[in-house]
């Protein structure tokens, strides 16, 4: 017995000292070596080789019980809640009286924040709920649709030019153009879809790719029309009711303006997800082939989800230039579509809540690590492959209607007798 | 027509174009084993060409030779290369294996962004002098307005490793294993090939590739930072698409193509336009030919 | 609604960001202190700190210190106008930046709005002063259509160039400078513009164009982009054994670009600001800079030294942290820096501050009298 123990023992921490071993080879080059190549110095940092050493023992241990954590609960549990946690959170999940006070005070706090924060916070608070609409916009195509999307910041990019356009040009106020600006960015997607209707999954994630790049180098080379990389500056802000606003009080106002607008999207959205258009969505992500077969409208229900998708980044665009009054091509890049399909997915695909959260997560965290600045990129990245390893599914995996069929001969994989739709 | 200037672009459209297909030839095997964009793909190559400055300049500190400086240097990043490729495998993508098409695609984009911040972190932001490791041949000095010695060594290079991998590929036993896989892998697995071994066998060819072309490419033009993976991540991309992803031939065919095409519509057009053509290019194909040019069609099965 | 709510902001205001004013100056310094533009930064934050610390050792401004208020945007336009209304809310009497154009035009509504001085060193583009809609924006480095005229007299006066190839990065910067040489031509004309292209900033590699120069038949190159760009262009161009004249900006005018493109680099034209290594002021702030940082001062670090100079001085001079007050005696007030005795115009430009044409030779750069 003591010895079976002291051998598992001993294996594991022979594993991780190859672990080790093995990061100390790997990254000493770039780790170890520093060369300036100016003056021809090179410093030896061997320090960094032990951190590195002492780094991948420890965290090797880690990796392997998190891995064997995962492998022990994928099978029983779909949640990986702790069970305690889930036991008293099923319970107020069930009274709903709770969870409608818990809204109704969240919503108050929301509308009472920005006259408590100050003008940079509410800043902030601004951009976090600025993201909020445009993952709930892109959740319609990828996490309801299930069609992979890479060029979320192109139609972000469409609303923001048609504003300041349309009011350098025609001199159109905020108010005109926030739902033109909406059309137009769904206008463009489903022109985008038209073609690429038949593509599907990956191929798909790189037209969208392309086209994204596209719209942003057009913008850029456009020349004197869009300002080129110059950009549009001297965008107004919005009025209100024809008073000139202060800049703190502007903010304030775009914060309601925003947050009303996250409302809307939030409660269209959860109330799409229930329709026939929905329905249809949800069906043709499982399984295409079968939906035609029932007769849904493949081509229809694609346009319309990639039209009320992308509409939604065109109305966050509007704000974002009325918000910053001054816009330019770099504020558009892939990493932008990058970021907003992170927040869909480390949120959880299809959950409403996930994406809110995940929003939270990838733009208030930068914000409040401003103190590790060096080290934010990093830390991001890293989460970014840590959540995915361990909870692929995101934080707030989205939960359809449950129905439950009582069918002995219907064992599904995980030994349950129902069947999540 | 003028002839010369034809050529002219030609030839750099060429060199271009061979740094394309060496980097695409990665994203296009891993395609074909476990149909996973590997995002990250284009670090590696990055990462070959700062492991290839690091060792270059402790080897010319030491007195060595530029000859043997360069396949020193070559050799050392195209293994620890290789290395992070397998090592990023392991990590970040075969923990994924079974959770959908989405998953692993984000677990790409973080470890893409984790290893530039990496080399940011450890190394630096700033733009460093790569040194001019190949040497100016006598024989090239009549052609070297148009092509110069650098550009020969890159195109008979990538042209070599190439024809080292369509040969490894068909006909050693491991390369038969890994057209097994890329063709279907559940059922490889049944006949006892060890799909772990292929695709880590996938993931060390591809970065070794990217390396190569990293090293080459930063002496050609002399200088490296942490973000030059991501444009010629992405053109790469391009290029293993146009030739139809998951086919080798076909990536080094698009990686050409590619090359070519962007070398004559700047030559011809405007080079304002360069990356608008490239990008438009790649959405033309995929709407007309999704599969590529060397691709087969997918037929969907009910 | 608006007395009410502005009575809340005041209120809200107040309470976050503490008595305002009362017992230091707080001076907001704003710029790229990270991400890949850090490097034209961080000097800023340097020359910042030592002025700051200097007057602070001999009792402040009227007895009241000087506070820095140090935020970063990455040069990111959406970003600067977080720090902007966050320097304004943390109760900043003036503000030393921002870097960039970009971000410089998207924070400066909110500071002409709140009526709040700023003095940018490095932000070069000739709209910011020339528009006037920025009044209380003001400037220590001087445009870029002064650059691209120096550059196109010295071809034509010096160099008899008689076809030019006009490169450019795309960026702002790069094809301002382009565009203002190419005006600059035309309106001489006595040469033509042979070609006129944007490159691609990280690019594999520029061979094509390289070409394209070729088949052009320039004689002289004009790129406007930073010293990256520069040096991989220069050095293809040895390469394909192009023999043209090769000049460019102050964003090439950097060592980093002679260290990185090594030989290839010789003989290159950039212009930068005036050489003032010789003043007494300048050697004196150098010197606090390797003192206190122990390494040489960064880009931009001399006219933000400058600025902050003429900034503290102009607050002591005006007898208050009135903002009227600060520019009527930035106008008015001739201040000794370590870039020369300056005053600004009222279109917010230093008097007396130009560009001087350098060359590079035997690995540095030269300045061309």
């Amino acid at each position: 017995m003591e010895q079976a123990r002291l051998n598992i023992i001993l294996h594991e921490l022979k594993k991780s000292v190859l672990v080790s071993l093995w990061f100390m080879f790997l990254t000493f080059p770039i780790m170890v070596i520093r060369v300036n190549t100016l003056d021809h110095t090179i410093m030896w940092r061997w320090t960094n080789m032990a951190m590195i050493g002492c780094a991948a023992f420890v965290l090797s241990f880690f990796w392997r019980w998190a891995m064997k954590k995962k492998e022990a609960s994928a099978v029983p549990a779909k949640s990986s809640w702790p069970h305690w946690a889930r036991q008293n959170w099923a319970g107020y999940v069930e009274n709903k009286t709770w969870i409608y006070t818990l809204q109704g005070l969240m919503l108050l706090g929301f509308i009472i924040l920005p006259w408590i924060v100050s003008t940079y916070k509410t800043n902030i608070l601004i951009s976090f709920l600025t993201y909020v609409v445009l993952g709930l916009g892109l959740n319609i195509i990828v996490g309801v649709a299930g069609l992979l999307f890479l060029g979320h910041a192109a139609f972000y990019a469409i609303g923001a030019y048609s504003y300041a356009l349309l009011s350098k040009y025609l001199g159109f106020g905020f108010w005109i153009a926030l739902p033109m600006g909406g059309i137009i960015a769904a206008l463009a997607g489903v022109a985008l879809a038209f073609p690429v209707l038949r593509l599907r999954g990956d191929y798909l994630a790189i037209v969208t790719l392309g086209f994204g790049e596209i719209v942003r180098l057009l913008l850029e080379n456009a020349g004197s029309f869009t300002g080129g990389p110059a950009g549009i500056s001297n965008i107004p802000r919005p009025q209100f009711f024809g008073m000139h606003l202060s800049v703190a009080e502007t903010n304030i106002y775009i914060y309601y303006i925003v947050f009303a607008l996250a409302l809307v999207t939030i409660i269209a959205v959860s109330r799409l997800k229930d329709s026939r258009i929905g329905r249809a969505l949800q069906a043709l992500r499982e399984d295409e082939i079968a939906c035609e077969a029932m007769g849904i409208d493949r081509v229809g229900v694609k346009l319309m989800a990639f039209g009320l998708g992308t509409a939604w980044a065109g109305f966050a665009g509007v704000i974002f230039a009325a918000k910053t009054t001054f816009i330019n091509p770099s504020s558009f890049t892939f990493f932008e579509s990058a970021i907003i399909l992170s927040i869909v997915v480390l949120g959880g695909m299809g959950s409403n809540a996930g994406v809110i959260l995940g929003a939270a997560f990838l733009v208030l965290l930068p914000e409040y690590l401003r103190a590790f600045s060096e080290y934010r990129m990093i830390l991001f990245a890293t989460a970014m492959v840590l959540m995915m390893v361990f909870r692929p599914t995101g934080l707030i995996p989205a939960r359809g209607r449950r129905y439950v069929v009582h069918d002995p001969d219907l064992d599904l994989d995980d030994g349950s007798k129902s069947k999540e739709v | 027509m003028d002839w010369q200037y034809f050529f002219e672009l030609l030839l750099g459209g060429l060199t271009r174009g061979s740094i394309y297909a060496l980097i695409a030839i990665g994203y296009t095997m891993v395609y074909g084993v476990i149909e996973l964009i590997n995002f990250a793909h284009g670090e590696v190559y990055m990462l070959g060409a700062f492991t290839g400055l690091i060792i270059a300049s402790v080897l010319a500190t030491l007195g060595f030779p530029i000859p043997m400086i360069l396949i020193l240097a070559a050799i050392v990043a195209i293994v620890y290369s290789a290395c992070y490729g397998l090592t990023m495998e392991k990590v970040a993508y075969k923990p994924l294996r079974s959770a959908g098409r989405l998953s692993p695609l984000i677990s790409a984009i973080g470890m893409s962004l984790f290893l530039q911040n990496y080399i940011i972190l450890a190394q630096t932001s700033d733009f460093l002098a790569f040194p001019r490791l190949i040497p100016d041949f006598e024989f090239m000095e009549p052609i070297a307005h148009v092509f110069g010695s650098s550009d020969f060594v890159i195109v008979v290079a990538s042209g070599i490793s190439m024809a080292f991998l369509t040969l490894f590929i068909k006909f050693t036993k491991m390369g038969k294993a890994m057209r097994a896989t890329a063709q279907n892998r559940k059922m490889a697995m049944l006949l006892g090939i060890d799909a772990d071994k292929v695709i880590s066998i996938t993931f060390i060819i591809g970065s070794s590739l990217a390396a190569l072309g990293g090293v080459l490419i930063a002496s050609h033009v002399g200088m490296v930072n942490f973000f030059i993976g991501f444009m010629a991540g992405i053109k790469a991309f391009t290029a293993a698409v146009l030739g139809g992803i998951g086919s080798i031939p076909g990536a080094m065919l698009g990686g050409l193509f590619l090359g070519l095409s962007e070398s004559f519509a700047t030559g011809y057009i405007a080079s304002d336009y360069e990356d608008v053509f490239a990008f438009s290019l790649l959405v033309v194909f995929l709407i007309f030919r999704p599969s590529g040019i060397m691709g087969k069609a997918k037929v969907e099965k009910v | 609604m608006k007395g009410l709510s502005g009575l809340l902001v005041a209120v809200c205001l107040a309470l976050v960001a503490g008595p305002v004013g009362a017992d230091t100056i707080k001076i907001g310094v704003a710029g790229a202190h990270s991400g890949d533009l850090a490097s034209y930064g961080l000097p800023t934050v340097n020359a910042a700190k030592l002025v700051a610390d200097a007057i602070n050792a001999e009792g402040g401004i009227r007895g009241q210190h000087i506070e820095l208020l140090i935020q970063d945007e990455e040069c990111k336009p959406e970003k600067a106008t977080n720090v902007a209304t966050k320097l304004i809310s943390d109760g900043a009497v003036a503000i030393l930046g921002h870097i960039c154009s970009g971000a410089t035009k998207a924070s400066l509504p909110i500071y002409t709005e709140a009526n709040l001085v700023s003095i940018s060193p490095s932000a070069t583009s000739p709209e910011l002063t020339q528009s006037g809609q920025y009044p209380t924006f003001f400037r220590t480095i001087a445009s870029d259509d002064a650059q691209a005229k120096l550059g196109v007299d010295l071809a034509l006066d010096t160099l008899g160039s008689k076809k030019f190839a006009l490169l450019h990065d795309k960026g702002d910067y790069g094809r301002g400078y382009a565009e203002y040489a190419r005006t600059f031509i035309e309106e001489r004309g006595e040469a033509e513009v042979v070609l006129f292209e944007g490159l691609t900033p990280g690019a594999v590699d520029y061979s094509a164009v390289v070409q394209k120069v070729r088949q052009s038949g320039a004689d002289t190159i004009m790129f406007g982009g930073y010293h990256p760009e520069a040096s991989k262009l220069i050095s293809q161009l040895k390469k394909k054994r192009v023999q043209a004249h090769f000049i460019s900006d102050d964003g090439v005018k950097d060592d980093t670009f002679i260290k990185v493109a090594g030989p290839d680099a010789e003989g290159v034209y950039a212009t930068g600001p005036q050489d003032v290594s010789d003043l007494e002021l300048n050697k004196a702030a150098r010197e606090a800079h390797v003192a206190k940082f122990g390494s040489e001062p960064g880009s931009f670090f001399e006219p933000a030294y400058a600025a902050m100079l003429a900034l503290v001085n102009a607050i002591d001079k005006a007898g208050s942290t009135d903002a009227e007050k600060i520019m009527e005696a930035l106008r008015t007030e001739f201040v000794d820096t370590n870039i020369g005795t300056i005053r600004f115009d009222a279109k917010g430009d230093a008097e007396g501050v130009g560009f001087s044409m350098y060359q590079v030779q035997d690995g540095k750069y030269v300045e061309l009298k």
